[in-house]
Order: C-alpha cells, then structure tokens, then sequence
C-alpha cells in the first residue's frame, strides 16, 4: 500500500498543492437552536470552505432537519471533514452525496433579467430551452424560475449575464439519494 | 414573574413529586455519584447555592462544594479531580465573568479529552438577548470549546439535559459539556426523572469496540514486525486502569518498546525494561530514533501531535502505522496511516490480546533481539545527562531527588507549562495511570495549582505536588486559599529561575539572545507568600540542603509553597529543532550549535 507524501510539516497542511475537489455532505441534525452554528462553527474554526449551504427543518415531530453543505478541499481534507461532522453530537447522520453514485442534487435559482429587442426575445428562447418559468414580467424584464443540477444554473446563468441579467438569487444544493431507502 | 410553570402547585400531593429546577440540579449531581464539585457562586445561581445549602443541611455533605478563588481555578480543578480519578470533574460557576473566567480550564479540558461538566448560571430567560447585568451568550462562547453544550429554556428538559451532560463527557472520546441554566427555570418546577429514566434526545452513540477484521490484522502485522514501537498517550489513561494494564501485557507478548506523549505518561511503568521514555520535542534520543527507524508503529490513544512527529515528511518513514483511537477524526488528520482501528483503547488492547492467541502468534525473537541491541545503543548516548554543579541546584537535579524521595510514597504529580514540565516529564518516574496531570494540548501556565487541589480532594491522604515555575505559578495563586480553607497538604514546588525558562530557551536559540519580556522581575517573597496565606514556605538554593528540605516540605502536614532556586540559564534538552525529524535531535553538548541547526523555515514554526 502506497500513501501519498506527507508535507512537511503540520504548519504546512494548509499549504498543500494536492488537487481539490467539490463535495456536498447532506446532514440530518437535531433541530435545536444552535445547531446550524455547531456546524457552520466547525468549518469556520477548522479552514474549511462553504461553497453553499442550505438548511430547513424536515421532520417536526423527529425534530430534524437537514442541512445540505457544498463544500471543496484535498481528498484527506474531504475525509475530514465527514469525520469531523461524524462528531458533533447534534449531527444524527452524515452522507456524502457525491461520492454516492445514487446521489441526486438539485438546485433553484431565480433569475432577473432586463433587456428589451432581440435580447429579450433571446433570453425567453432560453429560457425555454432550459425549461425555466417566467414567474413575473414587466415590459422590460423577466424573473426566471429554473431547478436543476448546480452544473446546469451555472450554465443558464452565463448565457442570461451578456443578456441583461441584473440580479440573481440561488437556493444552495438540496440532495437526495435515488431509489427506496431514506436517509 | 408571572409564568404558570413557577406557580406553586395546589396540593401538597403534587408538591412533593416536584422539584424546583435548582434541587434537580444538586438531585440530578447526586444521583451521578457526584462527591466534590467546584465553584463560585453569583447572581444568577444563587438557588443552586440555595438548594445546595438546604440539601448539605439534610443529608450532611454528601455532595461538597469546593469553594475556589477564580473560575479558572474551578476548572483546572475540576481536571485534577477528573484525571487523578477518572470521574468527571464538576464545576458551578455563575452567568457572565463567572463564565468566562471558566473558558481556559475548558478549552484545556477539551484538548486533553478530560471529562467534565460545567453548570453556569444564567439570566432570566426573559432578559436574555437583552444586554441584562452579567450576561454572556455562554453557549454562544463555548460552542466551539465544548464536547457539548446546551441552554436549558424549559424545566421538562431539564433532567434529561443533566444526565446526557454526563453521559457524553464520560463516554466515547471525554470531555467538557456545559449546560447553562437560566434563573427563571432554577425556580421552576417540574417533574424529576434520574439517570435511568430519562430518554437521551440525541443519536450520539462512541464506537468503543474495534472492528475484528482489522483487529486481527494488526496483530499479525505487529507479529511479523522485525522493529515495532509502542506510540501511546492519553487515550490509554482515559480507557481505565484496565486499558494500561492490558497495555502491558500485549507489550510484555510482542516484545515491543513502549514510548508515549506527555499525556499518556503512567500508563506504561518507567521501571519496566521496555520503557523508552517520553517521545517527541523533549522526549529521549531513544524513543525519537525508535519511532523514526521502526518497521511497525502501534500508536494508542494519541493524535500524532506536532511537539510529538516534529517534521512530518519525515516522520518514521519507513513503518507501518496502526493508530487506535476512539475519535475517528483523529485517524489520518495529521499522519496518514496504514491500519487505522475506532474503538476505545482498553477494548482494542484486549481485543489484540486475544487475536494473538487465536491466531497463535509469536514474536519474532531473532529480530526484536536486534532491534533491541539498536535501542539499547540509543539509550547508550544518555540524553538525559547534565552538568553537576556543587554551588547551583540544577533544575533536572531537582526533579531527580524530588523522585527519589517520594517515590515510595502515593504521590500525585501536577505541573504548571514550561521548563519545568519538561524536567518533570523527563525526570519523574511514573509507575502508574492517573498519577500525572499536567496541560498537555492548550499548554495552560496556572493549571497545576488548582490542579493539585483537584486530586489532593480525591485523594486525602497521598501527596500531591506541583511542579512549578516560578512565573507560571502566579497565574492562579490565588487558589492557596483555597487549598488552605479545606486543609488540603498540596506541595508547591517550584523550579525558581527567575526566567519564563522556556521562553528564555527560544529567545536564546531562536531570537538572537533577545530576551523579550521573559524575565520574571518583581518575584514575591514566595517564603512570605506561603506565610501570608498561612501556609508554609521553604527556601533552598544550595545542592546540599536539598533532600534535607524536600523530606521537610514532604513531612509538614499543611500547604507547602517550596522556593527551589535553580540555576538560571538551564536549558531543557534533548531537543527537537522546529522543523527537523526524530532523528535529528539536539543533545546536551551540542547546544552551541543549535542556532544554526534551525533554519529560517523552522524558526517561524511555534
């Protein structure tokens, strides 16, 4: 069994060239006030990256909701990560979305657009072609409302910005994992 | 206040099968088998310190309150309890500074794994949010400082709140757990549960026995090792008197040295053949050369710390490394490992233990043979040696005839952080667990006084010294008032150099003789500070009054603050550079040259 090379020292970890990765953790939590903060908190005091968070309770009666974490590091730091989650008590379960090959993540953007001419026309033809809803018009703008993998809004969001994108509002990932089994 | 939750019940019938939430609290620290608990009382627990009065009155002193001088000293205390007993340590202080003041001793206790529970006052629930007198936002503060913490806004909560504090500060990899306790819901009442009663609200649930698979590998790999160590530290201590105990056997069958961290020291007799000594930044010339030329490193209950590996990418890099440790996040943080096991220490020992004989395994002797012949030519350099002085007490020497004198009595050794430390660490012999409480990972100066008092309650009648420096012992001074109201025999002894010698020891190598602040003006008369506090005070300077004084200071049957004046330019070695591997340790005479052994990288490490 080869291991990869240590750095220097422990000063140095941070300092690591290894290559980073993303990857979306999907807690399931007490609902208890504070318990956003224990996790956000960790992160923060350890240096690791939010790259998004979402958060919302899912079960009153369980008292748990679920916090979906975008996060991005080195594959040890990755590891870390979980494990460092694995441990705070309030965190009743801890699943890594994207090293599951069943894993789902979605995401909801509203998009505000303004234009007027052929730029307007433009922006409804793709809209379309991303199966986005226009949920409020003026004769100078749309608001777009568009799910999809993060992959795919980043997509929609490139094409509306030359197309007069003015403001834009995202969720953060939400995931689940296909098939029968719940969390 | 007008909530129905504080109203008086109508019937006496109802009455008695409630309690206020102030007598659920000392209820609910019975009930946990809790004897000695620490504190200080303020505003917003009072009805605690009500409760606690009326329950002293009834039943005598079944749970004894140690009233200390600072909240920090109730936290260090606390950890002394905990760690010379392997109970949890308990501490009551009140809202705000009462809380604050506690942090340090908590923080300590989290980096040390130590078990506590920390119960702190707080304003009305009503007034809190609104900047009221002495209110902190303590489980705001102590979030990420805690194993745990909760903020009890509901007297139903309050006993299964109480009972998970000490379930989780106890079990899986221990710590500190506060919960905060708002004044308005000390007054309530509610219904009482004990510990077998209430349901946890939390999923938590420590892994504490190995995986078997794993298990049984690593005992074939540790049979087959031409060269293995024994890495072990604190989570040895931590697993019980059983875990070091099944440490050394399973040594004593593979054959194996033994080295640990600060921390872990006890858990492996010093008298034993096998032992190497402490490893690390001042650890030996042996067990650094062991840990770096082995083929098979068993590490127990350690974390692969910064002052232990020195230069990671060197660090032993030619072994297979099998790392036990009840907390999963500490597998492969800093040290990348070959066979990592989750489970609590003691389990995982004995586990191993039983491998071994189930698969018939036996150690190969021819090899170990070899590699012990290899040690004993480390242990040949004597790293540990120091210049003889017949006119200044050197500090090691100290150290050396403060073992000799008490190493046949019951002895409990406490430690402030610096030099001294060091000295203790590499001079004092521990035989046993839970002898040997010092601040290991947050490196608290003022722990080993309130320290001392923690274990001497433990333990009446052993003795218990502190091993101190003359700057680190006024950070918590103030607590021999404390050692003297409850007569408690704690010995101070304190390695006087004038110097913040550790300090001094990098300004010398590291800054260009600069001494920055670290010298130590202005000492009290520490002979008249005893006095004062009504204690008793001892001076020796001179090598050959120093048994004489020690048996006086060990003979006198009160507090002892001993003023060891110590030559002041000692330095504490061997040493590991900053920046450099295990086997490139300074020794004694090549002192000179250490400033240019560490690099410029080296010299911006801490």
């Amino acid at each position: 069994m080869t291991l990869p090379a240590q750095p220097a020292s422990a000063y140095d970890l941070a300092h690591e060239t290894e290559a980073e990765q993303l990857a979306t953790f999907a807690l399931l939590v007490d609902n208890e006030a504070g318990v956003l903060h224990r996790v956000v908190g960790l992160f923060a005091a350890r240096g690791y990256n939010i790259e998004s968070l979402t958060v919302a309770e899912t079960d009153r009666k369980a008292h748990t909701s679920r916090i979906t974490i975008v996060t991005r590091g080195a594959h040890h730091v990755l590891e870390q990560i979980e494990a460092q989650l694995q441990k705070v008590v309030s965190v009743r379960r801890v699943h890594d979305v994207t090293r599951d090959p069943n894993g789902v993540e979605r995401e909801l953007a509203l998009v505000k657009v303004k234009g007027e001419g052929p730029e307007r026309v433009e922006a409804l033809r793709v809209s379309e072609i991303f199966r986005a809803r226009v949920i409020d018009t003026t004769s100078e703008s749309f608001v777009f409302e568009i799910t999809g993998a993060p992959g795919k809004i980043d997509s929609f969001v490139d094409l509306m910005r030359p197309l007069g994108l003015v403001e834009l509002s995202r969720t953060g990932v939400l995931s689940i994992e296909r098939g029968a089994e719940g969390m | 206040m007008t909530d129905q939750k504080t109203a008086p019940a109508a019937d006496a019938a109802v009455q008695l099968d409630t309690l206020t939430g102030a007598e659920m609290v000392i209820r609910a620290l019975v009930d946990q088998g809790v004897e000695v608990m620490f504190g200080y009382p303020g505003g917003a627990v009072l009805p605690i310190y009500d409760a606690l009065f009326q329950d002293n009155e009834k039943h005598g002193e079944r749970l004894r309150h140690i009233l200390v001088r600072h909240e920090q000293g109730a936290a260090h205390a606390a950890e002394g309890y905990a760690r010379s007993t392997g109970k949890p340590g308990v501490v009551l202080v009140t809202s705000g500074p009462g809380a604050t003041n506690a942090i340090t001793g908590i923080v300590d206790a989290l980096m040390d794994s130590i078990p506590m529970v920390v119960l702190t006052g707080q304003v009305p629930t009503h007034l809190i949010g609104t900047d009221a007198f002495q209110e902190a936002d303590t489980v705001g503060i102590t979030r990420a400082c805690t194993k745990h913490n909760y903020l009890v806004k509901d007297i139903r909560d309050l006993p299964r709140v109480l009972h998970e504090a000490f379930h989780i500060a106890t079990s899986g990899r221990p710590g500190p757990v506060l919960v905060d306790l708002p004044k308005d819901v000390q007054f309530s009442r509610g219904v009482y549960q004990g510990p077998t009663e209430v349901k946890f609200g939390h999923a938590y649930a420590p892994r504490t026995k190995g995986d078997a698979v794993r298990i049984a590998e690593a005992a074939r790999l540790i049979a087959h090792a031409k060269a293995p160590i024994f890495y072990t530290g604190g989570g040895v201590i931590n697993a019980g008197p059983e875990a070091a105990k099944a440490l050394r056997a399973f040594a004593a069958m593979t054959g194996a040295p033994v080295t640990s961290t600060l921390m872990g020291l006890g858990a492996f007799p010093a008298a034993d053949p096998a032992w190497l000594g402490m490893l690390g930044m001042h650890g030996t010339f042996e067990a650094n050369h062991a840990m770096h030329d082995c083929d098979v490193m068993i590490c127990v209950g350690a974390r692969f710390d910064d002052r232990v590996t020195g230069r990671l990418d060197a660090f032993s890099p030619n072994s297979k490394k099998i790392h036990i440790d009840i907390d999963a996040s500490s597998i492969n943080k800093n040290v990348r490992v070959d066979l990592g096991i989750v489970g609590d220490a003691g389990s995982v020992l004995a586990d191993l233990i039983a491998s071994w004989n189930d698969q018939g395994l036996t150690a190969n002797r021819q090899a170990l043979d070899e590699w012990w012949r290899q040690i004993e030519t480390w242990r040949e350099v004597r790293c540990l040696r120091y210049g003889k002085s017949e006119q200044t007490i050197k500090p090691q020497l100290a150290v050396e005839r403060l073992y000799q004198l008490t190493k046949d009595r019951d002895a409990y050794i406490t430690t402030e952080v610096g030099q001294h430390q060091m000295w203790a660490a590499q001079f004092y012999r521990f035989q046993e667990p839970n002898r040997w409480m010092t601040s290991g990972g947050l490196g608290t100066m003022g722990y080993g006084l309130p320290a001392a008092i923690g274990a001497q309650l433990a333990h009446p009648g052993s003795l218990v010294i502190d091993i101190a420096g003359e700057a680190s012992i006024q950070m918590c001074i103030q607590e021999m008032s404390t050692a003297v109201q409850y007569d408690l025999p704690v010995k101070i002894f304190i390695l006087n150099n004038e110097w913040m010698g550790m300090v001094r020891q990098w300004q010398e190598l590291l800054h260009g003789q600069r001494y920055s602040q670290s010298y130590s003006s202005s000492l009290p008369d520490f002979v008249k500070l005893a006095e004062a506090y009504g204690a008793k005070g001892i001076r020796c300077s001179d090598p050959a009054e120093l048994d004489a004084k020690i048996i006086e200071m060990i003979d006198h049957p009160g507090p002892v603050i001993f003023d060891c004046r110590v030559e002041k330019a000692e330095n504490c070695l061997p040493m590991i550079p900053s920046g450099k591997a295990h086997n490139e340790m300074i020794l004694p005479e090549e002192l000179d040259d250490l400033g240019s052994v560490i690099d410029e990288a080296g010299r911006r490490l801490v």
